[in-house]
């Protein structure tokens, strides 16, 4: 069974990606701390809110420097794809820093930018058996801009294309939240539950 | 491109769904947990919990609904009703919400929009509005719709905005229950008042009222009860009949 670490800052809905996670067949624990890294599979860090916020909450919890030494893979959502980032114009503040590039606001309207929109995507193992095109949910009003062009696996537009899905080496982040994509969403887990696997 | 959102809502009391008009007379339109897996079947693009008495009385039995939906519904839930505190909201994102609605305390005490915006994030605050015609305006009324407030609806969107409300949930006491349309004049005045995204809520008879409340009101939402209840305009025709209109709707193959 596929143990996965899905990271407590305090802040958000933890439980929702912890039901998904479940129901694609993975032991998801949320954990608090340093120590809850130890026995797992991989790490899911989750996101609401402001990148600043969640930072310091990482920092209470002694979650900063571990996580950026996590070699195993590293699953983002939302402001926990966002945080892999150098920085964000949000806050004005460091994100973790483990993926060159930065977080900007998007341009459309109505902000934030809530509810179900295509994910245009070119091929990536997390995409297996869901169509470009297909529509997820999202709740954001920013959003990363990799320095390097080619680790971005998926694109959506509100107000002009924007960034949903990276992956780099042992980071794969995500804009929307798969957790909540119905049946696409629950795929896409599935598909990364089964590479970790294969990868352990 | 972003999708017109479909929202059932779901008025919950003592553990079941109930309909009102206008507030009261309320009726028993079956188990939550049940209607709310039904509609994300049918392609219901978010699930709306209102508690409408947990002003008054117990919360546990709501959290415990919230709870058993959350573990099988994969589509955003909105919880709302009696939600007071920093501490409250923290109790129903834990029973597995994605996004909270806060009214009459925001009201009484405006600061809880920003608190729970820092705590949470502003796109889990969901500032809810009843607003009823008064003078060419719309009144702000809390307690579930039975206290005047004096203050100016619009003038509440644009407050509620700046200290962090992520959506207005923003229902015509007026038109609620009634099934003769939303209340399209106040959907455009708070379209003017807002940047962030709209849910129209209150008078939903036909799919023709909800494609008004989208197109003419320029809502991003929109939210209704009992067209669905009783599976008079189940939502995957629904949705089909407003894709039809040009509306950008997320539809669900249906087996």
């Amino acid at each position: 069974m596929t143990r996965i670490a899905v990271i407590d800052h305090g802040a958000g809905n933890l439980v929702s990606i912890q039901r998904a996670l479940e129901e694609v067949g993975a032991r998801p624990r949320i954990v608090e701390s340093a120590d809850g890294l130890d026995a797992a599979d991989a790490v899911v860090l989750p996101g609401v809110g402001a990148t600043g916020a969640a930072m310091a909450r990482l920092e209470r919890r002694g979650l900063i420097a571990p996580l950026r030494t996590w070699a195993g893979p590293l699953l983002g959502i939302c402001v926990g794809m966002q945080l892999l980032f150098d920085d964000s114009e949000e806050d004005g503040g460091a994100c973790l820093g483990v993926v060159p590039g930065a977080v900007r606001a998007i341009a459309g309207r109505p902000l934030p930018h809530m509810g179900w929109n295509d994910v245009w995507t070119d091929g990536d193992p997390v995409f297996d058996g869901i169509p470009s095109g297909s529509l997820f949910t999202f709740v954001h009003s920013f959003a990363a801009v990799p320095r390097d062009p080619s680790i971005v696996t998926g694109t959506s537009d509100h107000g002009g294309s924007f960034v949903a899905a990276v992956r780099d080496r042992n980071y794969v982040g995500l804009q929307f939240h798969p957790e909540r994509s119905g049946a696409a969403g629950l795929r896409l887990l599935a598909n990364y539950v089964s590479e970790v696997r294969r990868a352990a | 491109m972003l999708r017109s959102r479909i929202i059932p809502c779901l008025d919950v009391r003592d553990g079941r769904v109930v309909k009102g008009v206008q507030f009261v007379d309320l009726t028993d339109e079956g188990d939550p947990v049940e209607l709310a897996a039904r509609y994300t079947a049918d392609g219901a693009d978010e699930i709306c919990f209102l508690d409408i008495t947990a002003s008054h009385e117990d919360r546990g039995t709501m959290l415990d609904v919230v709870r058993r939906t959350a573990a099988q519904v994969f589509v955003p839930l909105t919880v709302g009703g009696g939600v007071r505190t920093v501490s409250d909201m923290r109790a129903v994102l834990r029973a597995g919400a994605d996004k909270v609605t806060i009214n009459t305390a925001a009201v009484e005490r405006p600061q809880l929009i920003q608190e729970c915006a820092a705590a949470f994030g502003a796109q889990c605050v969901v500032v809810a509005i009843d607003a009823r015609r008064s003078n060419g305006s719309w009144e702000v009324f809390t307690h579930g719709g039975r206290t005047p407030t004096g203050r100016d609806a619009i003038e509440w969107i644009r407050i509620a905005t700046e200290l962090g409300a992520g959506e207005i949930l923003l229902t015509s006491m007026d038109r609620d229950g009634t099934r003769g349309g939303y209340d399209v004049e106040l959907l455009e005045a708070a379209r003017e008042a807002t940047t962030v995204p709209i849910i129209a809520s209150g008078g939903a008879g036909s799919p023709a009222d909800l494609a008004a409340a989208l197109q003419g009101g320029r809502a991003d939402a929109a939210l209704a009860a009992s067209i669905f209840h009783r599976s008079e305009y189940p939502i995957p025709l629904v949705k089909d009949l407003l894709a039809a209109a040009g509306i950008p709707m997320r539809i669900v193959e249906q087996p």
